[in-house]
């Protein structure tokens, strides 16, 4: 062999071990998804926070290789892909998030007027309407709990419950989820429009009371013990975001709060945004289960956001004239915090630009992110 | 230094407690007194066998707890320290044979149970005295039959409340069970196994079978949700009416006000106390040196991006 054939045939090596070589069209449609998820999140801004990452690891999950055991993909055992994505199918991601965002949770709103926590009970629908269809579509009752998730609105939760629910299906759920939660601003509103009336939509609701400290501190105190007593299956997501909320709140804990309302929670974020782009390997994730739950999360978010509105609508017919809620807060029962409370107040300005709904919206909000969990609880508890 | 003594000493009882607590989760499982044509050991040959459980979902090493078959020899057979394999994982087995031949390994038994007799077998935890569990194995077993629990690692209690929660368990109602091969009743002899081998989820069969269409689950799902929310909801109502009582009393004490007028301030919203606040500055330019007059003061809360403007108020998508 001479030294040229030598050289031609170890670029014609070198090429099979190419991504070029490697191509199918699903790693193309799977790439330009990351590209769209990318785009959308730098121009048009739709939660930036995870869709540059989960884009991003889209584009990773689906650079196309040959297999030859060199450990690159993540679902190859001992890669570095996969050690991170031990964070997603263990499921401590989702918890350490929890925590972060306990850390950050103001719930003022929610002590000041309890009532709202009703709201984002009653959103926690959307979740069980897609059990049910997923159900008549076919579903496995445990495959069906982990798609409904989805209507949580809730990305860690739907993540955590389908990583020990149906860990076949995670990649599609927690991509769905993602997805359809950075998409609120498009869902929510025309639902929000259809609903309710001109005159609902005025209704002012009156200013929050000033909350004391030591409510604040018993609230993540008696969230945990009630919510957890009754779900303890739920123990994983609500303690880590009460325990969370006490280390923002307790007044003596800056620090830890700080850390982990900052770099702990940015840190997660990043690791479970890229390991679950990631996760989106052509191969694995081009099915038509994926397409079935992509159109199941839609319809998710849907009923839960008419279910609150609808709730908060039926609420207000055993309300006084001044105590009524203006159920245009009721679509942040979703959790996907906080997206939908910014959702209720852009839509409540538009009707009257000195009428600001956020912090009323922000009850729900956070109510919905503790109804979630509670709900991924109760679904774990049956079909786990 | 009497108080680090102290935390130092509570964690170190905590945790021999919180070993004690696990091997204490061990549970003799299965036995097989009379092995004609059943499980042989490493050693090619058949013997009685003994199978303990790990109930608990942790690990727990059983090294240094003793094995026997006489309640006043507790410390017969003392399971050998320094074996990996006498870590037992999570909901798993571990098999001992009762041939009287220790020195085949830490899994050999320094005694033998008679075919004959009652067997008496008991599991004792490291100290020697603390009794984790013990069987009698009824006289007159037949020949590869094991005697087991119906269900790994289960306890009475365990299976009455099964009996009292689900009329539908085909399991019977006594703890202790035969396993035999020749009866097809679906109880085999299952050494270093499950004692009833799980080959559907039953809870979820339970669901497809009687909640097809899923609106149990809804109805049930949701009354949780509901339920537990609205406690939060009653007890915060509860504890937000307090909060409002004692503020009010603190004003009518500091300002001298009437019980009405303290009521209207004490409920009065943070914007409105702003708004008063800032009219009071506007006015008369008033600083935080004077006592007892309502002054702009810088908030004393620490920084959270929940209420920064730049994290919450992010622009709305516009089409361009």
């Amino acid at each position: 062999m001479d030294f040229f054939s030598f050289l031609g045939d170890n670029l014609a090596t070198f090429w099979t071990y190419t991504g070029f070589d490697n191509i199918t069209l699903g790693h193309g449609i799977m790439i330009l998804v990351g590209l769209l998820f990318i785009y959308l999140a730098i121009a048009k801004e739709f939660e930036p926070m995870l869709l540059i990452p989960i884009g991003f690891g889209i584009l990773i999950g689906n650079i196309p290789f040959k297999d030859a055991g060199l450990k690159l993909g993540i679902y190859e055992e001992g890669s570095v892909l996969n050690i991170l994505y031990q964070g997603v199918t263990s499921g401590w991601y989702p918890p350490l998030i929890f925590l972060g965002i306990g850390a950050m949770t103001d719930f003022s709103a929610l002590i000041s007027n309890p009532k709202l926590m009703l709201i984002g009970a009653a959103a926690q629908f959307g979740i069980f309407g897609a059990y049910i269809i997923a159900l008549t579509m076919g579903f496995e009752p445990n495959q069906a709990g982990a798609i409904g998730i989805i209507g949580g609105a809730d990305g860690p939760t739907a993540i955590f419950l389908s990583s020990k629910l149906a860990p076949n299906l995670m990649g599609a759920i927690a991509i769905s989820a993602y997805s359809y939660m950075a998409l609120v601003p498009v869902i929510q509103p025309p639902i929000m429009r259809l609903l309710t009336t001109k005159k609902e939509r005025l209704i002012r609701m009156k200013p929050p009371r000033v909350v004391s400290q030591t409510e604040k501190i018993l609230f993540p105190i008696f969230g945990l013990l009630l919510t957890c007593f009754l779900v303890p299956s739920g123990l994983p997501l609500l303690g880590m975001l009460f325990f969370g909320n006490l280390l923002k709140e307790s007044g003596v804990t800056r620090r830890l709060a700080e850390t982990a309302r900052g770099p702990l929670v940015d840190t997660i974020t990043m690791l479970l945004g890229i390991t679950v782009g990631a996760s989106t390997q052509a191969t694995q994730f081009l099915t038509w289960d994926s397409v079935k739950i992509f159109g199941l999360g839609a319809m998710s978010f849907v009923i839960a956001t008419a279910a609150g509105v609808l709730f908060v609508k039926f609420f207000n017919l055993f309300m006084s004239k001044d105590n009524k809620i203006n159920p245009l807060i009721g679509n942040a029962g979703v959790s996907a915090v906080p997206d939908s409370a910014r959702i209720s107040q852009v839509v409540g300005l538009e009707y009257d630009s000195s009428n600001y709904l956020l912090m009323h919206a922000m009850g729900p909000n956070v109510a919905g992110v503790i109804g979630s969990a509670v709900a991924a609880g109760v679904l774990l508890g049956f079909l786990g | 230094m009497k108080h680090k003594l102290i935390t130092g000493l509570s964690l170190l009882f905590l945790a021999f407690g919180l070993q004690a607590q696990r091997t204490t989760s061990m549970k003799i499982n299965e036995i097989l007194v009379v092995n004609e044509d059943n499980f042989v050991d490493d050693y090619g040959s058949r013997h009685s066998w003994i199978e303990l459980y790990n109930a608990s979902p942790g690990t727990v090493n059983v090294a240094g707890c003793y094995l026997t078959d006489d309640l006043k020899k507790p410390k017969k057979y003392m399971i050998p320290k320094g074996d990996v394999l006498t870590q037992i994982k999570p909901r798993q087995h571990a098999l001992f044979w009762a041939d009287g031949i220790p020195s085949r390994g830490t899994f050999h038994l320094n005694f033998t149970l008679s075919p004959e007799n009652a067997n008496f077998i008991a599991l004792f935890d490291s100290d020697g005295s603390t009794l984790i569990d013990s069987i009698t194995v009824p006289a007159g077993q037949r020949a590869d039959v094991s005697y087991g629990l119906i269900e790994d690692g289960w306890t009475q209690k365990r299976l009455d409340e099964e009996l009292r929660l689900n009329p539908l368990y085909k399991g019977g109602n006594k703890l202790w069970v035969y396993f035999d091969d020749k009866v097809n009743d679906g109880r085999y002899v299952t050494p270093s196994s499950n004692n009833r081998i799980l080959d559907t989820n039953e809870k979820i069969e339970n669901f497809k079978e009687n909640d097809s269409r899923g609106a149990g689950m809804t109805i049930t799902a949701m009354g949780v949700v509901f339920s537990g929310l609205l406690l939060l909801f009653l007890i915060f109502r509860m504890i937000g009416k307090i909060a409002v009582y004692l503020s009010h009393r603190r004003v009518m004490k500091s300002s001298g006000l009437s019980s009405e007028e303290a009521k209207g301030v004490a409920e009065q919203s943070g914007e409105v106390i702003a708004a008063i606040s800032m009219a009071i500055y506007e006015a008369t330019e008033l600083h935080d040196e004077e006592h007892t007059i309502l002054t702009i003061k810088k908030s004393a809360s620490s920084y959270s991006p929940w209420s920064s403007k730049i994290y919450t108020l992010r622009h709305t998508p516009v089409k361009s």
